[in-house]
């Protein structure tokens, strides 16, 4: 057993964090749910898919490097360690992608993806509906059938960074007659074509981060169902793992975030508060531990099966959580205020953000839950 | 990168396994307890014979010199069958300290190894402050005490119960030095962490038991009309119990590797390792009681004889506190590298 970097890979690394110390912005970007944002990190998106560093995991043919998963565990702690931007395109890139690479057809991934990789075209996520959340079976909105293709109508929520969004993906009722998860149709559509309305939602960050989608009656082509009508649910399963594993929420986000912790509370820490020291130490060996259980995937070369996804989506939304509040309770009176200047400014809307972790990819109820039937055999 | 077990090293563990299943070792404790030493005597024969106790001896001296890995493979599997007496001190600590000080007419410790790798000798050790008491001395034929840069053959003086019924841990003298200098503090640094991981994989493997017989329970056991396992309640949290031992166990393996390569990340790997490994224990022993219910309070039941071994190793070769400030200080590099564990 060992844990060692091979030279090419060592190599890939000294690479990806040369071209990230000279690439990154200064400072930080506006934000990803302003115009602004959204526009000057979609150039970001283009200048990594430029130096072939948007997608390395993909096939070549497609604007990728073909890159294991070691490769891009290491790429992933390079781009966080860096402070690079938010990925705006991270719907598309982390859910729609593998699913277009698993169950997609050729021509779908020629059109689709490299534009995915260049953010020419940035995806939206439609799953939840008012009445569908963690029930995402309980979908209503409906796909009817027409000549040539399908027209949409009905309501999806949650929609993060769909405002600013080109296209988005979902599920939709196909059969009206079938109940549940049958019967549903995996389709993409485009955001800014006749019959759908875009709202935003104000978040409890002020960030109008997410939205509702209304669409009435908005014309899809056939060429645009992933897999076979009907059969969306199977699908749309695939790429719920990996929405909510390893892709999303890479171990290099946490490590980079624990280092920073780190740094915070021996710059502003009590050194005499030795409890809080000991939430610092949590939060590291608790990144380390994700980091580890990463490279043992990788070792196997294996996929992240989906009850193994719900058991570290529970593990990674918690410790991010946690890590964050070890950050204000360091920072004490100044950790509410809004403009606190610099590095030290961040934790707060990180803090924020990370709240929605165990609700996202799949409420951590949910993910605890499969892990205790698939994982420990306990009974339904 | 390989970051996972060879087939050998899974081939390893389930031999292991199945000789400490078949010896019964979970029940061997209490019937020692009882009077009848004699399921003890066939473990310890059956436990020779797996070479467990010569894996972590010098080849020079009749042990197989395994990685540090394979050592831990055998620690997990001692765990979970809730193997009673000085495990970590005998396959791990002590021949890691006496194979680093032997060689070059060091008198009796190259006996002293043989009979470690032939699983004819056990052993256990003091070394204060880390270690202020020797462990079960009634089942070792060497005690030693290593103190302030000397090594010696101890003598126990007052012999304490722990809450695991069959552990006794006992102040002990030191009677006949067998070496000291600069090369015993040496050994010693590296003989703590080995006791530290080998309890480490104790620790889970005892939780990964617990968890395992906690399943089972939930899934025969009806209340209600039906299943316990089929509440949430009791879904959850075994669920975290889950959660905790997966992301632990890499912390584990990750710190043996530290220690083969002698790595200057060792102290910090090491001391992440227990506290991870540690509070899963603890963890999955709450919940372990918890989903039995009453039954899991009983004597008889196997559930207490994990949840005490896990209450007395928990905090053995190294408190928490101990561990987490090893950590900060490793991380925020306001230690010396390379800092003992003994602090």
């Amino acid at each position: 057993m060992n844990l060692d970097i091979d030279p090419p890979l060592q190599q890939f690394r000294a690479e990806v964090s040369a071209w990230l110390a000279e690439h990154v912005p200064a400072g930080p970007l506006p934000s990803v749910d302003t115009a602004e944002g959204f526009a000057q990190h979609r150039e970001w998106e283009a200048k990594l898919a430029e130096a072939r560093l948007a997608v390395v995991s993909w096939p070549a043919e497609y604007g990728g490097r073909d890159a294991s998963l070691l490769d891009w565990l290491v790429f992933e702690e390079e781009y966080y360690a860096a402070g690079g931007p938010v990925r705006v395109g991270q719907n598309g890139l982390f859910v729609l992608a593998p699913t277009l690479l698993a169950a997609g057809t050729d021509e779908q991934r020629a059109r689709i993806l490299p534009p995915m990789a260049r953010a020419d075209e940035v995806w939206a996520q439609a799953w939840s509906e008012p009445g569908a959340g963690s029930d995402l079976a309980a979908i209503r909105s409906r796909a009817i059938r027409t000549d040539g293709g399908w027209l949409l109508s009905g309501q999806k929520t949650w929609c993060s960074r769909a405002v600013f969004a080109d296209r988005a993906f979902g599920l939709f009722r196909s059969d009206p007659a079938a109940e549940r998860h049958r019967g549903l149709t995996y389709l993409m559509f485009d955001l800014r074509g006749a019959g759908v309305t875009v709202r935003p939602i104000a978040q409890l960050d002020g960030e109008p981060g997410f939205a509702e989608i209304f669409l009435d009656d908005v014309f899809v082509p056939d060429a645009d169902v992933i897999g076979e009508p009907g059969n969306g649910w199977q699908v749309a399963m695939n790429s719920a793992g990996h929405e909510r594993g390893l892709p999303l929420r890479s171990p290099g986000r946490f490590m980079a975030t624990a280092a920073r912790l780190v740094d915070l509370w021996q710059r502003r820490g009590d050194p005499a508060d030795t409890q809080l020291a000991g939430r610092v130490v949590d939060a590291w060996i608790s990144a380390r531990a994700y980091q580890l259980q990463s490279y043992r995937l990788a070792s196997r070369d294996g996929a992240l099966s989906g009850e193994q996804s719900s058991l570290t989506k529970v593990f990674w939304s918690e410790l991010d959580l946690s890590m964050h509040e070890t950050a204000l309770d360091v920072l004490g009176a100044r950790a509410e205020l809004r403009d606190e200047p610099g590095e030290d400014g961040r934790w707060l809307d990180g803090y924020l953000f990370a709240l929605a972790g165990p609700i996202y990819a799949g409420t951590n109820e949910i993910q605890r839950t499969i892990v205790a039937e698939r994982m420990l055999g306990l009974p339904r | 990168m390989q970051f996972t077990l060879s087939a050998e090293q899974r081939q390893f563990s389930a031999s292991v396994h199945l000789m400490l299943t078949t010896a019964d070792a979970i029940h061997s404790a209490r019937r020692w307890l009882a009077g009848d030493p004699e399921p003890c005597r066939v473990l310890m024969r059956m436990l020779a014979e797996t070479g467990i106790p010569a894996l972590a001896i010098p080849s020079e001296f009749g042990g197989l010199g395994a990685h540090p890995t394979d050592l831990l493979l055998a620690c997990l599997e001692l765990g979970h069958h809730a193997m009673f007496g000085p495990v970590a001190e005998s396959v791990a600590a002590v021949p890691t300290l006496l194979g680093a000080l032997a060689g070059a007419g060091s008198g009796p410790i190259d006996e002293w190894l043989a009979g470690l790798a032939s699983g004819q000798l056990f052993a256990t050790l003091a070394a204060p402050p880390l270690l202020p008491f020797a462990a079960d001395v009634d089942k070792a034929g060497l005690v030693l005490l290593a103190e302030r840069g000397s090594l010696w053959v101890a003598e126990p003086s007052r012999l304490h119960r722990s809450v695991s019924p069959a552990r006794t841990l006992s102040e002990v003298t030191g009677r006949q030095l067998i070496a000291n200098g600069p090369a015993v503090g040496r050994a010693l640094d590296r003989a703590l962490e080995f006791g530290a991981i080998a309890c480490s994989a104790q620790l889970l493997g005892a939780a990964s038991a617990l968890l395992e017989a906690t399943a089972r329970h939930a899934r025969q056991r009806t209340q209600f009309g039906r299943p316990i396992g089929t509440f949430q309640a009791v879904k959850h949290r075994l669920a975290d119990v889950l959660i905790q031992l997966e992301l632990a166990r890499p912390l584990l393996f990750a710190a043996a590797i530290s220690l083969a390569d002698e790595s200057k990340d060792a102290p910090r790997d090491v001391s992440a390792a227990k506290v991870a490994s540690a509070r899963v224990a603890n963890l999955a022993a709450k919940a372990a009681l918890q989903a039995h219910g009453a039954i899991g309070y009983t004597a008889e039941h196997d559930v207490s004889q994990y949840l005490t071994l896990i209450r007395a190793l928990g905090p053995a070769w190294g408190s928490e506190a101990t561990h987490k400030a090893r950590v900060l200080g490793a991380l925020t590099g306001q230690s010396a590298p390379g800092q003992s564990v003994q602090g």
